[in-house]
């Protein structure tokens, strides 16, 4: 099993046996920040030197994907799982969004393994951010009588910390290009495993907290939390292949599909339909998907990928 | 002895997701001023433990005049209250600069 993974397994135990191991919550956010900046570098290098024509298909589909995924999961929830409507949509919404650090994992599992991936798949990351998290809004609003403030949230979403930096690591990759990088790749790419590391300890602290609130979801729930990033996984690796991309890239989008966002997508539906209770979206991706992506998950979506690929 | 004018202190403890909201409000029901800090605790939403982005909590003060405070803590309590953990109380202050506040 990757190291990074054991590291993850290492903060739940720490946290189921109430251990008063707590990372201090300014280095939580270095963390956060240094990885979301590294992963857009590593791609913004090599972006610079592809054709935009090969990348637009594979954009495009990654923002479909995002905003179609809420509008599959929120029957299920609806109707099989009859949780209210405000709830279906803000779970919707959490699918809909994506985790950056699963993809982090999945990005590392790739290299690990010796498989490569175009290097614009962090751009997909940033686009995949924002269409989810509207979908999830509209599904949460339909016939409603509320009025929805789009222009705090547009703002929220597309400047909040996560979009924001992925999209300036990308730029400042593009135009630094490999010569301009070098004097920062021993920090942003030697390091990156090492902090991906620390990384997965605070989320293990953090997803064992949750692993409380999945006492009061229920079954449903809980099979929901492995079932979907199964079915939406499969899909991930489908459109991938469809649009041409090859087995790693299929594999991270694959990846993208089935990570359930923790960052963007809570702060936002907190926002906009308060209604929602953020104990069942945030313990189902963090207490159930999160784990699930990343010990088998990933190594799942890379088979799946191969298969459909080859 | 130096003079002093009596104030409130309305003192909300929400979830950090509010903030913006809050400082708009307090603005626009006419407070000059506030202090925010981000604050740990559990009440009967939960525990937040201030370890990421949406388990975060904050404190806000507002030294203000009286129909401010209790304008200001009937919509907070109408608007965010019902859905969201918040908690808030108003407490008598004395203050030396009475246009402050």
């Amino acid at each position: 099993m990757d190291p990074i993974v054991l590291f993850f397994l290492l903060g739940i135990v720490a946290r189921l046996a109430k251990s008063d191991l707590r990372l201090p919550e300014a280095l939580y956010e270095a963390l956060s920040i240094y990885l979301l900046l590294a992963i857009g570098i590593r791609g913004g290098v090599e972006l610079a030197q592809q054709p935009i024509g090969a990348v637009l298909p594979h954009a495009l589909s990654a923002i479909v994907m995002g905003a179609a995924i809420p509008f599959l999961v929120f029957p299920i929830l609806l109707k099989v799982g009859k949780l209210p409507r405000a709830d279906s949509a803000s779970i919707a919404a959490h699918y809909g969004s994506v985790s950056v650090v699963t993809f982090a994992v999945a990005l590392s599992f790739l290299l690990k393994n010796g498989v490569n991936a175009e290097s614009h798949m962090p751009l997909l990351v940033a686009l995949m951010e924002a269409p989810g998290i509207i979908a999830g809004i509209l599904l949460a609003r339909m016939g409603g009588p509320q009025r929805i403030s789009w222009g705090p949230l547009a703002h929220e979403v597309l400047f909040g910390k996560s979009v924001l930096l992925l999209l300036g690591g990308l730029a400042i990759g593009a135009t630094a290009g490999p010569q301009g990088v070098k004097p920062i790749e021993p920090l942003f790419m030697g390091l990156f495993k090492g902090v991906l590391a620390l990384f997965l300890l605070e989320m293990g602290l953090v997803a064992g907290g949750r692993l409380a609130d999945l006492r009061r979801t229920g079954a449903f729930l809980i099979t929901f939390g492995v079932v979907a990033p199964l079915s939406l996984g499969a899909l991930g690796a489908l459109v991938g292949h469809l649009v041409g991309l090859s087995i790693g890239g299929s594999a991270l989008l694959a990846t993208l599909a089935a990570s359930a966002s923790y960052i963007a997508a809570p702060t936002a539906m907190r926002i906009a339909v308060p209604e929602a209770n953020p104990a069942l979206s945030i313990g189902l991706a963090l207490g159930v998907t999160f784990p699930f992506n990343i010990t088998i998950g990933i190594p799942l979506y890379l088979q799946l990928a191969r298969w459909i690929g080859g | 002895m130096m003079q002093t004018h009596a104030r409130k202190l309305l003192v909300i403890i929400a979830e950090a997701a509010l903030e913006k909201n809050l400082v708009r409000d307090a603005r626009a029901f006419g407070a000059h001023g506030y202090t925010l800090s981000e604050v740990r605790g559990g009440g009967d939403r939960g525990d937040r433990e201030a370890t990421w982005e949406a388990d975060r909590c904050i404190e806000m003060k507002v030294i203000c005049g009286a129909s401010v405070a209790e304008r200001l803590a009937a919509h907070v309590l109408a608007a965010y209250a019902p859905n969201y953990a918040v908690t808030l109380f108003v407490t008598d202050v004395d203050v030396f600069r009475p246009q402050k506040f």
